[in-house]
């Protein structure tokens, strides 16, 4: 395989084992999901060399189904980034521009499937790692409900956040992805009994769809924008109506984000210390001293960040301050979903704020790169699903129609998804 | 200052193993002290990227039987959250614990005070908690010092019970633990036998100086030691116009004394916060099935009025549940007979020989055959008791063990009258003109020294009652 994406950290041709829907179809898989005998790193250094002596439980259904796995496709640092250049292992290109990003943190993925490599790929979203990549590369990604997949096996950066999800050149595509991974699992407890049967038809006639006047407020881009309402009038003649909602609370999503998913980090990340797996840490050394010693080489410098920020406000004297109040203002933005969730059908908006930037843009200011996370957010917070397709280019690039719909509702959500592609 | 100006104040914060099959948050059996270190882990409980725990129901039921037997009030929710520390033998660089959310608040144990009086003890709280790995360290100063890390404890399930500061004395530590030990062990939800299944942090002050805290002791007599220790040393550090430095110190289990734990004392900050891949436990929801057997004190009662035996003894024979057991199947002998001879007599004998009472557990007909013996006067209680350590001895050996009817026979142990005594009783009679004067004085007890004599002449085969009584009509009494 010719990988001029740098889409991968570790190509593989590893056959699957069953005869299900899958079969004959290579699914690249995001680094961040363990698989059995295959090196999985989280793109970071700190896990160069661990082969995980388990599959992740979406990864045994994948093989299951009769899928082969294609490889482990390169990504931000343990997820921790928007562009896919918090890779130790350099960035992934946008197959569009190849100077610019693919998004992030699953850029690895979305690259294998815009670039033709691979017609479906699995990535993880915590705060909008499928949707990102999947807009700015121009293919569809799949965010589900949390819990309606199981995060057995997934590396977690922010347990009370993160999906795995399918990304995929076409919805249908996606919804075949998403209905063997769907469904519950027992080793994990947060996963629910809710399996997808698959069944994806064209529907959005008679819909209501909520138009956050917050998703196209100061940030978004003028050209983005203005394709995404083109998207919405589009709905409306394909018989759905449009209102427009108000979700007050949003402003508080990125704060609340931020402060959560860093304090999650900062304990997830603790156990990478060397002594079980990762690189060897110095034996001559005390055991905290060859702790550190191993800390400080294998983590980047946002993973470092992220970890003293998540530290930080984790410790005695602000636990009150920030993460609580962060859990406060969880949910609030939850309920505000939830009661525009009850009069529309789905809400519909960009989902990033901008076109893929040049490799480098983002990477000096790291306050500029967690506000292009400001629309994806949300529906982590939220725990709701949401789809991003494809809805035309400004600027030469993809731009990505985000829709966002009821907890659990992935079924009306595809079936929206799929009447808006076949019409466009 | 007077000794008693030294007010003691002890709290314990008791970790106990739950004895369920599997561990807390994976399916991994717990039964690993018989195994090579690291058979019994996966990706659970080794912490591995990914993997996720899933709660073992049986962990909460046992914690709640035993938050229900010790009187604790019972919140609708219970939380499980993360404490972050690094240390070698903690996978995940975090312990699952619970935090402000506990499964169980307050409670109480009854004990007796040093007086003998009863004393409650009142409980902070109960929670659920993973077990770390262990460390062993190996190597010496030759061939340079190493540890190796066995993951086989790591996610055994543990119960915290916290103590209010209530105690005042390492004895009374010592009781709470040994009432503590005895409830879990009525509600087979623990094994005092495993090795390291019990760990004691204990808090101690002085009234008016700071408070100490020694961590990790592993046996009941260890924190008796530890907390008698740490008292002596403190008092003669304030007799000296010292100060007591607020620390943690560790237990010399050999040695029997305490050292500071740390030279540069930073305070670690845990991070608390709540665990999001466990959902939260409705503890409310549970209690219904929550159903608790006799325990200690409702047995001891119990033990008083079906047997009539005296309180001493009934709580002697309750204070351990397969004691409670081996008396209830040796009391249809005659309960007083049974609970003195056991209570008095074979607890000490056990405890001389190193013995557990399980090995004569499978026995227990032979000790009736004993007791029947003494009971119907064929043997002596002298005699009985000789018997009693001549079969615990051989019940110890390896060949196949000699009945206590054996025994008897074989020793030629069968009580006779005291009439076929006569002849000796005399001839130790008249080689002991003095104790007889001493007795004639007035001196008491000058006669048992005869007695003695004369049961030591006969192997113990003589009733020693019957020996005093010819003896005064010898001497015309």
């Amino acid at each position: 395989m010719n990988d001029k994406y740098n889409a991968y950290l570790n190509t593989t041709e590893i056959p699957g084992t069953g005869s299900g829907i899958l079969a004959g179809i290579r699914v690249s898989i995001k680094d961040n999901i363990s698989t059995k005998d295959i090196e999985t790193t989280c793109a970071s250094k700190i896990l160069k060399g661990y082969i995980p002596p388990y599959d992740a439980h979406a990864v045994t259904l994948l093989k299951n189904a009769g899928a082969s796995i294609a490889g482990k496709t390169n990504m931000d640092e343990f997820g921790m980034g928007s562009t896919t250049e918090n890779s130790a292992f350099g960035p992934a290109l946008n197959p569009h521009d190849t100077t610019r990003v693919t998004g992030g943190s699953s850029g690895g993925s979305a690259a294998a499937v815009a670039g033709g490599l691979v017609s479906m790929a699995l990535g993880s979203d915590t705060g909008g790692s499928i949707r990102c990549p999947a807009a700015w590369c121009g293919i569809v990604g799949l965010k589900p409900s949390y819990g309606r997949v199981s995060r057995f096996g997934l590396i977690a950066y922010a347990n009370s956040f993160e999906q795995i999800g399918p990304l995929a050149a076409n919805v249908r595509d996606v919804a075949k992805l998403f209905s063997v991974i769907a469904g519950h699992d027992k080793k994990d407890s947060t996963s629910v009994s809710k399996p997808y049967d698959g069944k994806v038809i064209p529907d959005i006639r008679g819909k209501t769809i909520g138009i956050p006047r917050e998703y196209f407020g100061e940030g978004v881009d003028r050209d983005v924008a203005a394709k995404v309402r083109e998207a919405i009038t589009k709905l409306e003649e394909l018989g759905a109506a449009a209102v427009e909602v108000s979700l007050p609370s949003m402003k508080y999503a990125l704060p609340a984000y931020y402060v959560t998913c860093t304090c999650e980090a900062s304990s997830n990340l603790d156990r990478f210390d060397g002594v079980r797996y990762g690189p060897e840490p110095e034996m001559n050394l005390p055991w905290h001293d060859a702790y550190t010693k191993v800390r400080e080489a294998g983590f980047g410098q946002e993973v470092k960040r992220r970890i003293l920020l998540g530290t930080f406000a984790l410790s005695a004297g602000y636990y009150g301050k920030y993460y609580v109040k962060a859990q406060h203002a969880r949910q609030l933005i939850a309920k505000d979903f939830a009661s525009a969730l009850k009069t529309c059908d789905f809400l519909a908006g960009p989902t990033m704020p901008n076109v893929a930037p040049k490799i480098g843009e983002l990477t000096s200011d790291p306050l500029l790169m967690y506000q292009a996370d400001i629309l994806t957010v949300p529906v982590n917070i939220a725990g709701i699903p949401a789809i991003s397709v494809p809805c035309g280019t400004a600027h030469g690039m993809p731009v990505g129609l985000q829709l966002m719909g009821r907890m659990f509702g992935e079924e009306s959500l595809l079936n929206a998804a799929l009447a808006f592609e076949e019409a466009v | 200052m007077a000794d008693e100006e030294y007010i003691v104040v002890i709290g314990l914060e008791v970790h106990c193993q739950l004895d369920t099959s599997s561990k807390l948050f994976c399916g991994c059996s717990a039964d690993f002290r018989a195994d090579a270190p690291n058979t019994h882990v996966c990706p659970v409980c080794l912490g591995l990227p990914g993997a996720l725990p899933v709660l073992n129901k049986k962990a909460i039921e046992y914690a709640l039987k035993v938050a229900k037997a010790l009187n604790c009030k019972i919140p609708q929710e219970a939380e499980f959250c993360r404490k972050n520390y690094f240390y070698p033998d903690l996978v995940k660089a975090y312990q699952i614990t619970m935090g402000d959310n506990p499964l169980a608040l307050g409670g109480y144990i009854e004990i007796e005070d040093d007086a003998g009086n009863p004393k409650v003890v009142n409980l902070t709280r109960i929670h659920v908690e993973e077990d770390p790995g262990r460390l062993i360290h190996m190597g010496n100063k030759e061939r340079g010092h190493y540890t190796l890390v066995d993951y086989n404890r790591s996610g055994i399930p543990l119960i915290e019970m916290v103590t209010e500061p209530e105690l005042c004395s390492p004895k009374e530590a010592r009781r709470l633990l040994n009432k503590l030990r005895a409830t879990l062990e009525y509600l087979d939800v623990f094994d005092p036998d495993k090795e390291g299944s019990i760990r004691v942090d204990a808090n101690i002050s002085i009234k008016g100086h700071e408070r100490v805290e020694i961590k990790n002791i592993s046996s009941y007599k260890g924190v008796e030691k530890a907390l008698t220790f740490e008292i002596t040393r403190q008092k003669n550090l304030i007799r000296r116009g010292g100060s007591i430095a607020r620390e943690t110190r560790h237990f010399q289990e050999g040695k029997g004394t305490t050292t500071s734990a740390r030279s540069k004392e930073t305070a670690t900050d845990y991070r608390y916060f709540p665990e999001p891949d466990l959902p939260v436990i409705r503890v409310s929801d549970w209690m219904d099935n929550i159903v608790l057997p006799e325990l200690p004190d409702a047995r001891r009662d119990r033990f008083m009025n079906q047997y009539g035996i005296a309180v001493n003894h009934a709580r002697t024979l309750t204070g351990d549940l397969h004691l409670a057991e081996f008396y209830e199947l040796i009391a249809p002998v005659g309960s007083q007979i049974a609970a003195s001879w056991i209570a008095d007599i074979l607890i000490g004998e056990l405890n001389y020989r190193d013995m557990p009472l399980s090995k004569i557990i499978s026995h227990a007909g032979q000790f009736k055959d004993l007791l029947v013996l003494v009971r119907d006067q064929q043997i002596t209680d002298k005699a009985g008791i000789d018997v009693l350590r001549v079969w615990l001895d051989s019940l110890s050996g390896t060949g196949s063990p000699e009945t206590p009817g054996q025994i008897v026979a074989r020793l030629g142990l069968t009580r006779e009258s005291g009439e076929s005594f006569r002849g000796i009783v005399e001839k130790i009679l008249t080689n002991n003109p003095q104790a007889i004067a001493d007795h004639k004085a007035g001196k008491k007890g000058a006669l048992n020294f005869i007695v003695g004599q004369v049961m030591k002449e006969t192997k113990g085969k003589s009733d020693p009652r019957e020996i005093h009584a010819m003896i005064s009509e010898i001497l015309g009494e």
